[in-house]
């Protein structure tokens, strides 16, 4: 039951895009068409739930156990990227077809700071091992939510007839802010 | 006659980071502190100048280093670069100022992930002699601080009726709270980024992309 709460918490009422501003850069940047929004998503929430375990493992079985807390942010961004690197090669090896969908979102994924954020964010909360694999993953479910809306959306967009001033980047904060206001709807839903 | 170039094109390379290629509000990068740490001015100007220390440092460090660093590993090389500085930044905050490291939160740390660092260490640091890079930093800082400053003066001027946490309007003002919860933060900087397209546009129209 705890672990469904904090399913739910991390996809709805904590959207890591929409309440904590983390995954901007993609959420804009990869959020034109609905299948690439859709990979996206998919790599994203692949790269998350390995790195919550990973760096779980690390944080209490290398750092705590030895007291080097403030090595916490170096070794948390080696990981994610050697993480990052081994998931492409791998899945190149593994499964091609699955390469030619994810592939050239891998490497974005390094500087995405939803990635990092998760690895931080179970270390401050203190969560348990099962608890932060969990969450990783609802948070990637969550990010692949709101990227996927908010490309159905900017499809739309695409045929509206914007001010000159509000095209591009303008338009989609916007949108996305209108987008933040339904998802505060979700409040109250979990306590966590 | 050299010298003035010299100088001149410092200027520029200071200048640039704050309009024509603001961070912000035209390259769009580093969102996440952007649109997370601005509900107040304090905020704005505590994570602005945190990331420009982050940003010289490392851009100094790159530049300097950028012949020994084999192009296939340089962005791990940099990244625990970046990593450092940051650290250091979160230690002194920590140390110094423990209500700002609080309201920051986990943002601090997020500025290892902050685009702007990579994107200028990639984009001009690793081109540039360190004294270019060091003058292209603190531009690109700048220009950084002052749009979350904006940007924290906005929504704290409607989200809470105060400027630096002084009360700006009389008992009767009843605070937009919108603007001080998430929603607030996208629509705030959607808007003012239309507002600069819209000024940018005006003073020189050749500049507007469509």
């Amino acid at each position: 039951m705890t672990y469904l709460v904090t399913l739910i918490s991390a996809i709805v009422v904590n959207n890591f895009v929409l309440t904590y501003f983390v995954g901007i850069c993609p959420f804009i940047g990869v959020s034109k068409k609905i299948d690439s929004a859709l990979s996206m998503g998919l790599a994203v929430t692949f790269v998350m739930t390995i790195t919550a375990t990973v760096t779980w493992i690390i944080n209490h079985y290398v750092l705590i156990a030895f007291g080097l807390p403030f090595l916490e942010y170096v070794s948390y961004i080696v990981v994610i990227a050697s993480l990052v690197q081994f998931v492409e090669m791998f899945i190149k090896k593994t499964s091609p077809a699955l390469y030619r969908t994810l592939g050239i979102f891998l490497p974005l994924i390094t500087t995405n700071c939803a990635i990092l954020f998760v690895a931080l964010i179970q270390a401050m909360r203190e969560l348990g091992f099962l608890e932060s694999v969990v969450q990783g993953f609802g948070a990637g479910v969550g990010f692949t939510l709101a990227i996927v809306i908010m490309a159905g959306i900017r499809e739309q967009l695409e045929v509206a007839d914007i001010p000159r001033a509000f095209r591009g980047a303008a338009i989609t904060l916007i949108t996305a802010g209108i987008l933040a206001l339904a998802f505060m709807g979700f409040t109250g839903l979990t306590s966590a | 006659m050299a010298d003035t170039t010299v100088h001149r094109s410092i200027t520029t390379e200071f200048m640039k980071g704050i309009v024509r290629d603001n961070p912000v509000f035209v390259q769009v990068l580093g969102m996440c502190p952007v649109l997370a740490v601005t509900t107040s001015v304090a905020n704005g100007i505590g994570m602005g100048l945190a990331t420009t220390f982050v940003l010289v440092f490392s851009t100094l460090i790159a530049s300097t280093v950028k012949g020994g660093v084999p192009p296939q590993v340089r962005i791990p090389v940099y990244a625990v670069v970046i990593a450092t500085f940051v650290t250091i930044a979160d230690l002194v905050l920590k140390a110094f100022f423990p209500p700002l490291s609080a309201s920051l939160g986990p943002y601090v740390p997020l500025i290892v992930v902050n685009c702007i660092i990579m994107g200028r260490v990639e984009a001009f640091a690793t081109r540039n002699r360190p004294g270019l890079s060091l003058v292209d930093a603190l531009g690109m800082g700048a220009g950084f601080t002052l749009s979350l400053m904006v940007l924290g003066a906005v929504r704290e001027i409607l989200g809470s009726g105060a400027l630096l946490g002084v009360a700006l309007f009389g008992e009767g003002f009843s605070p937009m709270l919108v603007m001080i919860l998430p929603p607030g933060a996208f629509l705030t900087l959607g808007v003012l980024m239309a507002v600069f397209n819209a000024v940018k546009a005006k003073n020189d129209p050749v500049l507007i992309r469509t």
